[in-house]
């Protein structure tokens, strides 16, 4: 056995001695009652976690039958033949395949746009001095109150008057002028490098500019992570936007697409619930694959008002 | 020539400038886009609340006319406010307590707690039509698995979304589903209370009831606090539901029970066309959510406890 494992192992046990000794001053005596009490949450937390995906196991069995089986009574929990042509229906005849391509350019361009403006912006509040800033750095967290609607038809119209109307501009456009939330998030990741770093650049010779694309972006990742699955999950769920300033089928994205398939499937379930799959798993596959990100970004948001 | 000194006080002073400068190059992406779709629409939106503007033809100063009709002569408008309200004073404490709840338990030791939490918070992480249309499979009368449940527990289940009174009820009831996130922002605070004050409450021979209401509470009021404000913002922009939702795809059906402030809103100007109309009705919303945050801060000054005193 080597030193190494040796003084790992030895860590371990230490280490779980603390945690021991950690949860005896949590509850000095009763440690019976305690077990007994954790036991019965668990049994009720693994209950009550099954209600929760009971939902999405529903969708996706019922995305798998007949239409002749969904209307038996009483309902089987598992396919009892399975239907992957339910797919290939909801596919063909939602177009899904189509609204999945604009959806998939309107993302793209919804990360690419918020990457870019929200770190160069936030750079420019975290670390540049000039007047004014505070005031316009209020300003900005201000606006974050407002919603959404107040300024939805005056856009339109602003929208509409530049002839932007069915086409992606109007979705795609605002993305590169920043938005406050994100800003403020980067922001405030920014504000964790140290200033050294920026003056050694500037004795390096490097501007601003280059100090913001070649230092700052690189040592940024885990909160360009954070915003880039946030805006593709906005863009991946976006249907406000779409409704308004889309009218073309040719440019709807899944999220009108599953809307209008909805409007012409009704109660066919299986179609429907093949289609929905299609749309929430992209998302589902997301979550799982970068869990940590999804949940950086709600306790980043939390920290700034608690 | 210049003065060697008066020369290094220029070229610091101009550094400087030129440092405020690019700061500025630096935010203006956010400045032009602040004016162009936030302050500029506003402006405009407050005036042309008091216009009959419609898109097409020329928009004429009708006064108050907008306001007037919306308070004394749209029954739809109250009942729309009304239907969300509803919502919003049901679902957001209901989403609160629930997400609490769930927090509590999953914030001690246990077996699987990791499995645990990603499956409470998985369900809040999806969202869009794909889930309405999941929820209104769910909630499907006679062959939806919600009433097939409640029939083997011996009861009647409603016609949730065709039954006018239980249309809401059935929104609440997805949101619930969806109020993992909640969970997660009350976990993660109250990992942050300090385990010196559970001790000392113990040696003072604090049970776990007291525990939980003169330590644990107070100690995370500030996140109950920004739940509560940000549920009833978010709550009050209710839309989508009541327009995918609906009732053989007439929004708002049955009779109007999923009509949302926002949803007349948006029929009024996209529908109708009668955007002056929709204007008035945006910022009348926008006074009530204003009135009501600042009810919220100011009641917050008696029970939301923020460590080292006073904010």
């Amino acid at each position: 056995m080597n030193m190494a494992t040796f003084s790992k192992r030895e860590y371990a046990r230490e280490r779980e001695q603390e945690r021991k000794i950690a949860l005896m001053k949590a509850s000095p005596a009763k440690p019976l009652r305690r077990k007994l009490s954790t036991l019965l949450l668990f049994v009720l937390m693994t209950l009550v976690g099954l209600l929760m995906l009971v939902p999405l196991w529903w969708m996706i069995s019922t995305s798998l039958k007949s239409m002749q089986e969904i209307m038996s009574y009483p309902p089987t929990i598992v396919p009892e033949q399975v239907h992957w042509d339910n797919y290939i229906h909801a596919w063909q005849k939602g177009h899904f395949g189509r609204y999945a391509l604009n959806t998939l350019l309107l993302a793209g361009i919804g990360v690419f746009s918020h990457v870019l403006s929200n770190t160069f912006v936030a750079y420019g509040f975290a670390k540049i001095r000039f007047k004014g800033k505070k005031l316009l750095f209020s300003i900005m967290l201000g606006t974050m109150m407002i919603p959404s609607f107040v300024t939805l038809i005056p856009q339109y119209i602003l929208f509409s008057k530049l002839h932007w109307i069915n086409t992606y501009l109007p979705l795609t456009v605002p993305g590169f002028f920043g938005s406050a939330f994100q800003i403020f998030l980067v922001r405030q990741f920014f504000m964790t490098i140290p200033n050294e770093l920026i003056e050694a650049g500037k004795v390096d010779g490097a501007n601003h500019f280059r100090i913001w694309w070649q230092l700052m972006l690189p040592l940024s990742l885990p909160v360009i992570a954070t915003i880039a699955i946030m805006t593709f999950q906005g863009a991946w769920n976006d249907f406000t936007g779409p409704l308004i300033y889309i009218n073309s089928e040719s440019l709807f994205n899944l999220q009108i697409g599953l809307q209008a398939f909805k409007s012409t499937e009704t109660t066919q379930w299986h179609y429907l619930m093949a289609g929905s799959v299609i749309v929430l798993l992209p998302v589902v596959l997301l979550f799982f694959l970068f869990q940590k990100y999804f949940i950086e970004g709600m306790n980043i948001s939390s920290a700034t008002k608690g | 020539m210049a003065h060697p000194q008066h020369a290094a006080a220029r070229r610091g002073r101009s550094l400087a400038s030129r440092e405020a400068l690019q700061g500025f190059v630096f935010v203006s992406p956010w400045i032009l886009g602040f004016l162009l779709f936030t302050a500029g629409p506003m402006l405009f939106s407050l005036y042309a609340s008091f216009t009959n503007y419609d898109i097409t033809s020329q928009m004429a100063w009708i006064g108050f006319k907008n306001y007037d009709t919306m308070l004394n002569h749209d029954p739809l408008f109250w009942k729309s406010l009304r239907n969300t309200l509803y919502f919003v004073v049901i679902s957001v404490p209901l989403q609160t307590a629930a997400g609490l709840l769930l927090a509590m338990i999953l914030n001690r030791r246990m077996p699987g707690i990791r499995l645990f939490r990603t499956v409470f918070y998985l369900p809040s992480v999806l969202s869009g039509v794909g889930v309405y249309v999941l929820w209104m499979m769910l909630l499907s009368p006679s062959a939806g698995l919600v009433n097939l449940t409640l029939s083997w527990l011996g009861i009647d289940g409603p016609a949730w979304l065709t039954d006018p009174a239980w249309t809401k009820n059935a929104i609440i009831l997805m949101k619930l589903w969806g109020s993992g996130s909640m969970m997660l922002l009350y976990l993660a605070s109250l990992q942050g209370v300090p385990s010196k004050l559970y001790e000392a409450a113990e040696l003072d021979g604090a049970g776990r009831l007291r525990k939980f209401w003169h330590v644990t509470l107070p100690m995370i009021t500030p996140v109950i606090f920004f739940e509560i404000v940000t549920g009833f913002i978010g709550g009050f922009q209710i839309f989508q539901e009541g327009y995918v939702m609906s009732y053989g795809n007439d929004p708002g059906a049955p009779m109007n029970s999923l009509l949302f402030y926002n949803l007349h809103m948006f029929l009024k100007a996209f529908k109708v066309f009668d955007m002056g109309y929709a204007m008035a009705m945006a910022w009348f919303l926008f006074l009530i959510v204003l009135l009501l945050t600042l009810i919220n801060l100011t009641l917050s000054r008696f029970w939301v406890h923020y460590e080292g005193g006073e904010q």
